[in-house]
């Protein structure tokens, strides 16, 4: 079916597959669901964007609205629970002009693509204009955007292990303010790298604009072909970074995976891949963290607001990547 | 039935027969003359050339009847197979109710007869497949159940598969696994490798089926006198396994899909949902290695796991999707193309495969085209190329990402129990 043709009267057939290649990849669509396909000059621009937004987002006093969007209808459908990266988009949407809705459907662990099908139908029927879409299953941001025509855009705001777009894009703004160009530079993400698509996200970044980049978990957490995919080196040793990594990007740990066997303890966690304030001592680097923290496991609490800390200001700049990223996809 | 079919080239490796420019009649279902230059005053068909083999048999398909009949039935299944060019199917016990008790044998049977297609029924190895007890397998048996497999899902405790063994050899069945190791596959959607890294989707382990074959292997040694039969055979390793114990003169056979032998985890990145199933496509070295194998005799035969789902089962993301794809329309085209033409297998050495192992695997007889014997054939043209359409799909569900693929060799018709079927 050539979504071309679709109008507003069709039911859409969805589509589950295509058997010359996609069909989907010949249509000019302008969404962001991956670094992965995202080219290096667009990268490039959203991060200088994001710089302008920052500078506009500073301004004291009663807000000015950009109108950049101002006519459009922003749907925010977060299928898995996130408050900040969720506000962030509301934020941006807003600033620009947009109208906004969210949504965050009570997902179950059996909630299956097809509801979520159903929820863009009709929010597509209200005339929606883009979708900031977040979901547990990898793929589905992209399984969406096949269905809908292409004047309807799709952000990705996380899906499943797979990629977090924005969030590579706002820590490669920073660091690039911090550190000047990223080209040369090493950075070493730290941390549950099997469950985490903020590592993904940043390698393939961090690799277009030619950083090396250093994995570091230990091997329960690294998948196998990580390094022949991404390209980033890999290691279970924290302590082998610290003198080369320019910046650390420390990933959060999650309590399950304790319960479900990946390692044995918070407390050996802690020991062999925290940023302990000795470790911080052997180094120079700068610290990121996505949030939320675990206080006292990746990072003790003083060190989160240090001087070396970018933490802070990656949230700043999270409002302002988004900003960047929305006017990108109407233009 | 009076049917002369005229020009045929005849392919029977148990009677070492390979003859073009034949005639061969068939009265009644029997055939009666073979010769050339034969007249007739029955219905004459000139085939130009086309093969006519032992009528293939596909030993494991679903048929979703008693049950899921939303996603295809015994009659629409048996349809499927027949223009595919298979005269005998075997369908496997996931129904509901499974294929646990003799009475789902009969009504099975009964849903069947008649047709030019033969069907023989698989039953349960545990009841109702919950891999605890031993099914009822004398009276699955006495009701004419020749193979036994808990198929959708492997029997977890090497004990009770110890039993099961034990009991099953008593009544000559022959036992089928579908080999997984499930601690290491909750939730996968796709083989684990390059892919599924890239695309972030949790994956199954070749090693999560080849523990079980292993594990088996040394259950069906120790036991000793069963026959095992690994289903669906996916991986590398498990190749190597089953060579190494054939070697060793285990009373083990497998079986292959023909997207095994086709398709990579790389198809999930163009088609999606409709390259997921379960064993998933694997790597290049995996298809590799089965294709050594169906070429070395490790690999018994082909057989197609066709497994039909609804449409609104497939559209939807990786993870929810349900596993499987239907098979029984494409398999003889993708054999021949990929496995004959390509070069690899003699057109003997395919209807082995095909026809050949897999009726000796299930007690059936052996086919014989001479005459005097019953006519059951597969009839094909090896080199006619064509391009497979969904308007051409019999199966009630159309789920497969062969739709649009080019072939070359198309099944011509089929010939059974007193019908034929000749395809458009």
């Amino acid at each position: 079916m050539n979504p071309a043709t679709k109008t507003a009267s069709n039911t859409p057939k969805t589509k589950a597959f295509s058997p010359n290649g996609s069909e989907f990849s010949r249509i000019e669509r302008k969404d962001l669901l991956t670094i992965e396909h995202l080219p290096t000059e667009v990268i490039i621009h959203l991060l200088d964007r994001s710089d302008y937004y920052l500078e506009f987002l500073k301004k004291s006093g009663p807000f000015q609205k950009s109108k950049v969007l101002e006519g459009r209808t922003v749907a925010n459908l977060f299928f898995e629970a996130s408050t900040r990266t969720r506000t962030s988009f509301e934020l941006a949407e807003r600033r620009l002009g947009a109208d906004v809705v969210s949504l965050t459907p009570a997902v179950s662990s059996l909630a299956k693509g097809e509801s979520v099908l159903d929820t863009i139908r009709v929010l597509e029927a209200m005339k929606v204009d883009a979708f900031v879409i977040r979901h547990n299953v990898s793929g589905v941001p992209k399984f969406l955007a096949e269905q809908l025509p292409e004047d309807i855009h799709v952000v990705n705001a996380g899906d499943g292990v797979h990629e977090h777009p924005t969030q590579a894009l706002l820590d490669a703004a920073e660091m690039r303010a911090a550190m000047g160009d990223l080209k040369g530079k090493h950075i070493a993400i730290v941390g549950d790298i099997l469950h985490s698509r903020v590592a993904r996200s940043n390698a393939w970044l961090l690799k277009k604009l030619g950083s090396h980049v250093t994995f570091v978990a230990p091997d329960t957490l690294m998948p196998r072909e990580i390094s022949s995919v991404l390209g980033v080196e890999t290691t279970h040793d924290l302590d082998s970074v610290l003198d080369t990594a320019d910046a650390i990007m420390m990933l959060r740990i999650q309590m399950e995976r304790q319960a479900r066997g990946f390692f044995p303890s918070l407390e050996e966690y802690r020991e062999q891949y925290g940023m302990t304030p000795e470790r911080m001592l052997r180094s120079n680097a700068l610290i990121l963290h996505p949030g939320p923290i675990n206080h006292g496991i990746e990072l003790e609490s003083e060190m989160v607001y240090g001087e070396r800390s970018l933490v802070l200001r990656q949230v700043k700049r999270g409002v302002a990547v988004r900003m960047a990223v929305m006017e990108w996809v109407f233009s | 039935m009076d049917l002369l079919l005229r020009n045929v080239h005849l392919i029977d490796p148990s009677l070492q027969l390979d003859d073009s420019g034949l005639d061969l009649e068939i009265r009644d279902g029997v055939i009666t003359r073979i010769g050339r230059g034969l007249k007739s005053d029955g219905e004459i068909r000139d085939l130009g050339g086309a093969i006519v083999a032992p009528g293939f048999f596909d030993m494991h398909v679903h048929l979703r009847e008693p049950g899921q009949e939303y996603k295809e039935t015994i009659e629409t299944g048996l349809n499927a197979a027949m223009a595919g060019g298979f005269t005998s199917v075997c369908c496997m016990p996931n129904t509901e109710p499974s294929i646990s008790d003799p009475f789902v044998v009969s009504y099975i049977k009964e849903k069947a007869a008649g047709h030019l297609v033969d069907l023989a029924i698989c039953g349960t190895m545990t009841k109702d497949r919950k891999g605890d007890e031993l099914s009822p397998m004398a009276a699955l048996a006495k009701a004419g159940v020749k193979m036994i497999s808990d198929d959708g899902a492997a029997v977890r405790s090497a004990e009770v598969m110890r039993r099961v063994f034990e009991y099953a050899q008593m009544f000559d069945l022959l036992v089928t696994q579908h080999c997984e190791e499930h601690s290491m596959t909750a939730g996968a959607a796709m083989n684990e490798g390059r892919v599924s890294t890239k695309l972030g989707l949790p994956g199954w382990p070749s090693v999560a089926e080849e523990i079980i074959i292993a594990r088996d292997i040394l259950l069906a040694e120790y036991v000793g006198g069963v026959r095992y039969h690994v289903a669906h055979v996916s991986t590398k390793g498990g190749v190597r396994l089953i060579r190494e114990a054939k070697a060793r003169a285990i009373k083990v056979s497998c079986e292959v899909t023909p997207h095994h032998f086709t398709l990579t985890d790389e198809a999930v990145e163009q088609h999606g949902t409709m390259a997921k199933m379960c064993p998933p496509l694997r790597t290049q070295e995996d298809v590799d290695a089965i294709i050594e194998g169906l070429v070395d005799g490790t690999i018994d035969c082909i057989a197609t796991d066709h497994a039909p789902h609804a449409a609104h089962e497939k559209e939807t993301d990786m993870v929810s999707a349900a596993m499987g794809i239907i098979g029984l329309e494409t398999a003889i085209p993708l054999g021949l193309t990929h496995l004959v033409n390509a070069g690899h297998l003699t057109f003997a050495q395919y209807i082995e495969l095909s026809s050949t192992n897999p009726r000796k695997l299930l007690g059936l007889p052996a086919i014989q085209i001479k005459e005097g014997e019953r006519a059951n054939l597969t009839i094909f043209d090896p080199t006619k190329k064509w391009r497979f359409a969904e308007g051409d799909i019999l199966s009630k569900s159309h789920n497969t990402p062969f739709v649009g693929a080019e072939f070359i060799g198309k099944v011509v018709g089929t010939v059974n129990n007193g019908k034929a079927h000749f395809r458009a």
